[in-house]
């Protein structure tokens, strides 16, 4: 008997003494489907930049977190003045950058006015145009002032595009990334993978994760394979949505499925007879049933939308139900335009759910009488013609950027419709800081785009993520385009 | 006189590719500028990236300084990673050189003996069996056959990691290790094709008088397909092996995608879809340089092994 009890009380100590082992040593490997062109997320519009790097790495003033709010990060606080013109950021004391070069007000400085610069290689230039100057006011003071109040400008500068970087590192920062973080770079074997290792000399708490290792895998299937083979331990967004059933099957993954701010939307050419006749954009909302799209398309996994919101954000208005399927009123709508024998083109970029709606949605349209060819296109062609050039009728893409639905009253836009009191909701939201009223404005937007079938709103982008039932931290949702581990951390 | 004619022939077609690369890339529409700054990119900013690339300059005057970089050694700077095009390309070339190099000799491998064996054993069970398996490779998308092999060696086995590039910093072994599934999944189609030019070059040679000569002067079947027919059956064999090589190029972008290796494929796939001109010109203009000088040397060994052949072409 005493010795069964001394035998279970080694066992119980080698098990503790190996899970200890285990949960700091074991790195994780996280499986990324697109491999960004470098590593600097000031300096370029690919997500898998900020995937790779946003809060690892680099860090902004404020930074956003999994519930899509604003959070401090290297300012501890702000505060902003009553006629919303002035915004003074408090800076954390005693921050460095992993080179060893102190983070102070001149480094944050020099950091925004790089960004905001005229022509600066910022692909959001739009989060920094009410900023008029940047003043360094004492070594742990910011303070700005507007050319005109910014609701969003706290949110704004919690961007990738937004981080801080010091003059000295911020030229190389594209081949070897230079930040604040949790994690310091240690190499990018191009084709590969990029490598993270902890920073020891973190100023807030450390990183559980040893080490962070993204890999690029293009393939899906090749997915997987990598997962089930455990090369891969994590894929926060999965792109063989077919294989989710027999990994929700597998007792050793976690299948989350969560939400993007990506609106998956199928824009229409108003600029185009017969697409300027409100009759026909509506024709074409009632002509696609949505539900039949999000199960061929996206295996169930997406939510249908009735506006460019996203379902799961606060003043969202479910309009899903104002052009519901209906192959007779869209056919009823076509003959009152006077519109019969419709041929048109449908462009769709190299992305899977583009590719597979575009399928289904021309079946429908087919339905009602109208002839879509479908043309696809490879990303840069669809970016240089369809969004810049305006040379299509109808389109898919998802619009991943959060809290723009402002792009509704940009004249110049690749899919537009006049609308003066659109533009005058969307320029109080520019201004207005107050949720409150943020809210009924948002509101009043998203019926608008709805009213005037703007584009054919399809489904919200969802972030299919499968990892290792091991792990913990990862985060469901997306509200930014990020992959946040500095949370992230093994049990067993 | 022909080497020269040789050398000469192969800057011909090494400028003509080049200049139909950037004519290509030209049609194409969009520009790296654009991918890189994306949708909400100011105009002038893509202007000044653009600038900053040196896209603006005349097209003329883009393929002079690129070709005048090249013959020093310069291949330019990619637009997207910001990186001399060169080492990039030798970065990505250790591990696409050895993985066409096993392709290339385990198609050999394969369809040198089987070839021979079906020959030996014409219209025998060996034989048929020996055409049905190249039947079988030939059909195959070596695509499907990295994803079997990866399903089975990675996932059911456990043997194989599924795809990636440890380096070869990792040790010699892990990386040949890694290598191993993609030169087989890129060998087996050639290998089947291989194996039957091997197979109907070396019968040809065993119908001739001087097989039939050395048969009735006693010499066994064997010797005589090793030491008469085989000889001649070199000259097709050493073609085709040359124009395959250009078949496991293209190969190779497919199967690195499979693998996931960061080979010159893959980085021309890349650089094609960020419209990176400098990388797809020094890529293409690379692999273009390497099908022709093994064509080349695959034509001379013919030429060599043939000693008609030989006097023909000195005299």
């Amino acid at each position: 008997m005493a010795l069964r009890v001394l035998f279970t009380f080694f066992l119980s100590i080698a098990a503790i003494v190996s899970a200890q082992a285990q949960t700091v040593d074991r790195p994780l490997v996280i499986g990324m489907g697109l491999e960004p062109p470098h590593l600097d997320p000031t300096a370029g519009a690919a997500a898998a930049i900020d995937e790779i790097l946003y809060a690892n790495v680099l860090e902004g003033l404020t930074r956003i977190t999994e519930d899509g709010s604003v959070a401090p990060a290297l300012a501890t606080d702000w505060d902003i003045s009553d006629d919303g013109l002035t915004v003074v950021f408090h800076l954390r004391e005693g921050v460095t950058f992993h080179d060893g070069a102190p983070f102070d007000a001149e480094v944050a400085k020099f950091a925004l006015d790089r960004a905001r610069a005229e022509g600066a290689e910022n692909a959001q230039p739009q989060l920094f145009t009410a900023i008029d100057t940047v003043e360094a006011t004492d070594p742990t003071t910011l303070t700005l002032t507007l050319k005109e109040p910014d609701g969003d400008l706290v949110y704004s500068l919690g961007w990738g595009d937004a981080v801080m970087v010091h003059p000295d590192s911020a030229e190389a920062n594209k081949q070897t990334p230079i930040g604040t973080g949790p994690f310091r770079f240690e190499r990018w074997r191009r084709g590969d993978r990029v490598v993270l290792v902890r920073n020891d000399d973190y100023w807030g708490e450390p990183a559980k994760l040893p080490r962070v290792e993204f890999a690029f895998i293009t393939d899906p299937a090749v997915a997987l394979a990598s997962l089930l083979a455990g090369d891969v331990q994590a894929y926060p967004s999965f792109p063989a949505p077919e294989s989710l059933p027999v990994l929700e099957a597998d007792q050793r993954f976690t299948v989350a499925i969560g939400t993007t701010e990506g609106e998956t939307i199928m824009a229409i050419n108003a600029a185009r007879p017969p697409f300027d006749d409100v009759r026909v954009r509506r024709a074409l909302s009632n002509a696609i049933d949505r539900n039949a799209l999000v199960e061929g398309a996206m295996y169930g996994t997406a939510t249908p939308i009735g506006s460019h919101f996203p379902p799961h954000a606060k003043a969202y208005v479910d309009l899903t139900d104002v052009y519901p399927y209906d192959p007779d009123k869209a056919r009823a709508l076509l003959e009152e335009a006077g519109v019969s024998d419709l041929k048109t083109t449908l462009t769709l970029p190299p992305t899977q759910y583009a590719r597979r709606s575009g399928e289904i949605i021309a079946a429908q349209l087919r339905a009602v009488g109208i002839e879509a060819e479908l043309i696809p296109v490879e990303w840069a062609e669809w970016l240089s013609r369809v969004f810049r050039g305006k040379d299509y009728d109808l389109t898919i893409v998802a619009h991943t950027e959060p809290n723009d639905i402002n792009i509704y009253a940009r004249p110049d836009y690749y899919f537009h419709v006049e609308n003066a009191r659109l533009d005058e909701i969307i320029a109080s939201l520019a201004v207005e800081a107050d949720p409150d009223k943020r809210t009924p404005l948002l509101e009043e937007a998203q019926r608008l785009i709805t009213e005037d079938a703007v584009n054919v709103f399809l489904f919200q982008l969802p972030k299919n993520g499968v990892w290792d039932k091991r792990l913990h931290g990862l985060w469901t949702n997306s509200p930014i385009q990020a992959n946040d581990v500095t949370g992230v951390y093994w049990t067993e | 006189m022909n080497a020269l004619r040789r050398l000469l022939q192969l800057a011909a077609t090494l400028f003509a590719a080049s200049l139909l690369i950037f004519l290509a890339m030209q049609v194409l529409p969009g520009d790296p500028a654009e991918v890189l700054l994306g949708m909400n990119a100011d105009p002038v900013a893509i202007a000044a990236l653009r600038t900053e690339m040196g896209l603006d300059r005349p097209l003329p005057v883009q393929f002079a300084s690129w070709l005048g970089g090249v013959l020093t050694g310069d291949f330019g700077l990619s637009a997207t990673y910001d990186v001399p095009v060169t080492d990039l390309m030798l970065e990505r070339a250790v591990v696409t050189v050895p993985l066409a190099i096993m392709g290339v000799a385990l198609s050999l491998g394969i369809a040198l003996p089987v070839g021979l064996i079906a020959a030996i054993r014409r219209g025998k069970g060996a034989d048929r069996a020996a055409m049905g398996l190249a039947l079988f490779g030939l059909s195959v998308p070596n695509m499907w056959l990295g994803l079997m092999l990866i399903y089975v060696f990675a996932v059911v086995l456990g043997l194989a990691p599924a795809g990636g590039f440890p380096g070869w910093d990792s040790g010699v072994g892990r990386a040949f290790g890694a290598l191993i599934m993609p030169a087989i999944a890129l060998a087996v189609p050639q290998a089947a094709i291989l194996t039957r030019i091997v197979r109907t070059s070396v019968v040809e040679a065993m119908d001739e008088d001087y097989v039939t000569l050395a048969r009735a002067k006693g010499r066994r079947l064997g010797p005589a397909v090793l030491y008469h027919a085989l000889p001649n059956a070199w000259a097709p064999i050493l073609t085709i092996v040359g124009l395959q090589f250009g078949f496991l190029v293209s190969g190779a972008v497919v199967i690195e995608t499979v693998f996931s290796l960061p080979g010159l494929g893959r980085l021309l796939f890349q650089a094609v879809n960020q419209r990176d001109l400098m990388v797809v010109a020094g890529v293409v203009l690379v692999l273009v340089a390497t099908v022709v000088i093994v064509n080349a040397l695959c034509d001379g060994l013919a030429a060599w092994i043939n000693p008609r052949q030989r006097t023909a072409a000195t005299a």
